[in-house]
């Protein structure tokens, strides 16, 4: 608790800074993941990631300390390169995407590991802080480094927003752009820059191997809440803020733990969290909505068979008739049934369920449909009468009160259907 | 002058033993348009590995390959799982799953270091040139040689047989899933089964080469033999002797360079693929570059 008011009080000002540093680190990268993420191209960050550690390692070797402008240019050189082979591979030989990122990030990674073991040989004592790429440690970002990454960050952040409706063309609707005359190859190239730099600044905090997470997973997890792009990006940077201060805070109060691995499982539990509960997309709604819709089709198929049975003349059915009509789904049926009763759709008259005056008219609406769809699909598709059945069985509980209309007008209000049933009208008497 | 030098080779023999296996997963993995996949599970395995050896106690024990392996499993369906339950796409499931797994990993680690004597370093890119001092002695106390070579053997000898009597299966499944669940495979267990293949030959040799080398291994020979021909059989057989080619070339670059082997390998194979690129490129056509490929594996 005492190390928890510390923290976030920021009366070490050192403690303050790194704080800035991720919050603006990782609305950047979070920011530039979610383009990536909406390109389908989520992969080619962890491509760029682990492909900037020769350049790391060769700005190091040149510079001969931990020089951020040498790393940063040296992470630049190699990370354009890594992403300049993504592309020209894809374009000239056959090989699958993900074959291509596998086979540049593994042998940039190797090549870097090369450099990393010869360094080491040499014996320089700043090599400690080098190892740190590879895993990461927003403790240890320097408050002079952290001008340099903060204000590449912040270039980042800048040119993402300024140039918002160029990016959106490259991502959603790359031929439309090129079309109306924007430079779409331009374009790319400048967004690939931003993504190597908001690369290279991350893996400081969060380590070659996971950057990739700080990519992709804010993107992927606020997907789930918006369908709107300037509330996906705020969520996204929300989410990397909120897991990137987390990972400090975890990293600062346990000795020699990397921040990185906190920042990533901290977005991951975000992430699954949006998986399982977000509206409209979540796991979970989807399941409740399609039980919700599964019910209502099944109401919907009990009360059909009532009003078939009044067409044959009986007054209604007993329970045990209705659930001979469904024999595998008992349950359901018996579900349905005690719906309808509470809802006044059925009356339950001595053993014999019966359609009510509201239930009749619900019957009536979905017979009809059944009936007026049959009939459009065979004058108008000209799909023979025994084909039509299972087509309406499905549209029957979709179609909209307008699209009702529709049909009667182009059918002409047709009183049959292709079976010479009658289409039920709401004032008809059954 | 050359002169035998033992460590040299059984460095190498084992190295060449770990990417015959990788590519003969590799090949599939590539063609079934898994190679992220296998790169995944590849990090992934690293909690496994970790519990494994916190309850065996060491490096060693059989704990670690069960953990590994049901580690890489879990990873498939977590990712299985996130594309079509959650519909996530493809791509970003994986980045997902093995940062998440990756991330777990390290963080055991550090939470058992001090019963735990594994650092994350050595799992990236391990240190083959331990090899031939890491020697397994039985109880008698006969030494049998290095114990990594044994590993080697043995996940060499159960890929080998697992591609063998499943080759028709693995081809049809790779090619044409949907065909394939009509002849009825089980395309799922398939899949699976060479999922536990990959993350096994992950565990097998991590302390020896590590997963960067293993990944490459898995996907840098079959990519490129791939740009060389398109028949299976053939891009097997290329594959293999891209692997060997570039354990035997690795090591003396690293030997000269004084630097890791595995990320030598690693270089070279990049290399190798680099060059296969230009020659086999549209732009840069050459007649000789896949004929004389199989013409050679012909004779």
């Amino acid at each position: 608790m005492e190390d928890f008011l510390y923290f976030f009080s920021f009366q070490d000002s050192s403690i303050a800074f790194i704080v800035l540093g991720i919050t603006i680190l990782g609305i950047g990268s979070a920011y530039v993941g979610t383009f990536s993420f909406l390109d389908n191209k989520a992969l080619l960050g962890d491509a760029i990631s682990h492909s900037v550690l020769p350049g790391i390692c060769l700005g190091f070797l040149l510079a001969g300390e931990k020089n951020p402008y040498y790393i940063v240019g040296g992470a630049i050189i190699s990370g354009s390169a890594a992403t300049f082979l993504t592309s020209w591979l894809k374009s000239n030989t056959k090989l699958s995407e993900d074959s291509i990122i596998a086979t540049v990030l593994s042998t940039f990674f190797g090549f870097g590991i090369v450099l990393l073991t010869i360094i080491q040989k040499t014996g320089n004592p700043e090599m400690a802080g080098l190892n740190q790429f590879i895993f990461g440690n927003a403790i240890g970002i320097l408050e002079e480094d952290l001008w340099v990454y903060g204000g590449l960050s912040l270039i980042i952040i800048l040119s993402l927003s300024l140039m918002m409706k160029e990016f959106s063309l490259l991502v959603f609707n790359q031929e439309f752009g090129r079309a109306i005359g924007y430079p779409m190859d331009f374009i790319r190239l400048v967004f690939n820059i931003l993504m190597i730099l908001s690369v290279v600044i991350g893996i400081q905090a969060i380590g070659v191997v996971l950057m990739a997470a700080l990519l992709i997973t804010p993107g992927a997890a606020a997907r789930f809440w918006t369908d709107r792009l300037s509330t996906l990006l705020i969520l996204a940077g929300l989410f990397a803020v909120i897991s990137g201060i987390t990972g400090t805070y975890i990293s600062f109060v346990i000795p020699k733990m990397p921040t990185g691995p906190w920042v990533v499982v901290s977005l991951s539990a975000l992430a699954l969290i949006s998986f399982l509960f977000a509206p409209k997309k979540g796991i979970l709604f989807r399941y409740i909505s399609r039980r919700k819709y599964l019910r209502k089709t099944h109401r919907d198929h009990v009360l059909k068979s009532l009003f078939k049975a009044t067409e044959e003349g009986k007054k209604g059915l007993s329970k045990d008739e209705l659930l001979g009509l469904y024999p595998h789904h008992k349950k359901e049926t018996l579900g349905s049934i005690s719906y309808l009763l509470r809802n006044n759709q059925l009356n339950n008259i001595q053993g014999l369920i019966e359609l009510s005056e509201s239930g009749k008219t619900e019957a009536k609406r979905i017979v009809r449909l059944h009936r007026l769809w049959e009939s459009y699909l065979n004058e108008y598709m000209n799909i023979a009468p025994d084909h039509v059945h299972d087509s309406a069985e499905k549209l029957e509980h979709l179609i909209t009160p307008e699209l009702e209309a529709l049909l009667d007008n182009r059918l002409k209000y047709p009183k049959l259907d292709p079976h010479q049933e009658n289409i039920p009208r709401d004032n008809d008497n059954i | 002058m050359i002169t035998f030098d033992q460590n040299a080779f059984l460095i190498i023999s084992t190295a060449s033993l770990i990417a015959i296996s990788c590519g003969l997963l590799g090949v599939f993995m590539m063609l079934r348009k898994m190679s992220m996949t296998g790169d995944a599970i590849s990090h992934a395995v690293l909690p496994g590995i970790v519990i494994g050896y916190f309850i065996s106690g060491s490096q060693r024990g059989v704990e670690v390959i069960v953990g590994a392996g049901l580690l890489g499993i879990l990873a498939t369906l977590i990712i299985d799982f996130l594309r079509k339950k959650a519909k996530v796409q493809l791509d970003a499931s994986i980045g997902i799953t093995f940062t998440l797994l990756f991330a777990i990993g390290i963080i055991l680690i550090n939470l058992l270091a001090y019963k735990v004597d594994l650092d994350q370093e050595c799992v990236l890119y391990g240190e083959i040139a331990y090899l031939p001092i890491d020697l397994w002695i039985t109880d008698s106390g006969f030494s049998m040689g290095p114990r990594i070579i044994w590993l080697a053997l043995l996940n060499l000898l159960l890929v080998g047989s697992f591609i063998f009597l499943l080759f028709k299966e693995l081809k049809l499944t790779s090619f044409d899933e949907g065909f394939g669940m009509v002849m009825g495979i089980p395309a799922g267990a398939i899949n699976l089964a060479l999922m536990s293949m990959v993350s096994y030959t992950t565990v097998s040799s991590f302390d020896a080469v590590g997963a960067i080398l293993v990944v490459a291994l898995l996907v840098v020979p079959p990519a490129t033999a791939f740009l060389w021909t398109k028949d299976i059989k053939s891009l097997i057989k290329l594959t293999i002797g891209i692997g060997i080619g570039i354990s035997v070339l690795g090591y003396y670059l690293a030997f000269w360079a004084d630097s890791s082997i595995a990320g030598m390998m690693v270089t070279v194979g990049g290399a190798v693929f680099l060059i296969s690129a230009v020659l086999t490129s549209k732009k840069f056509k050459f007649r000789l570059g896949t004929q004389s490929n199989q013409e050679a594996f012909n004779s």
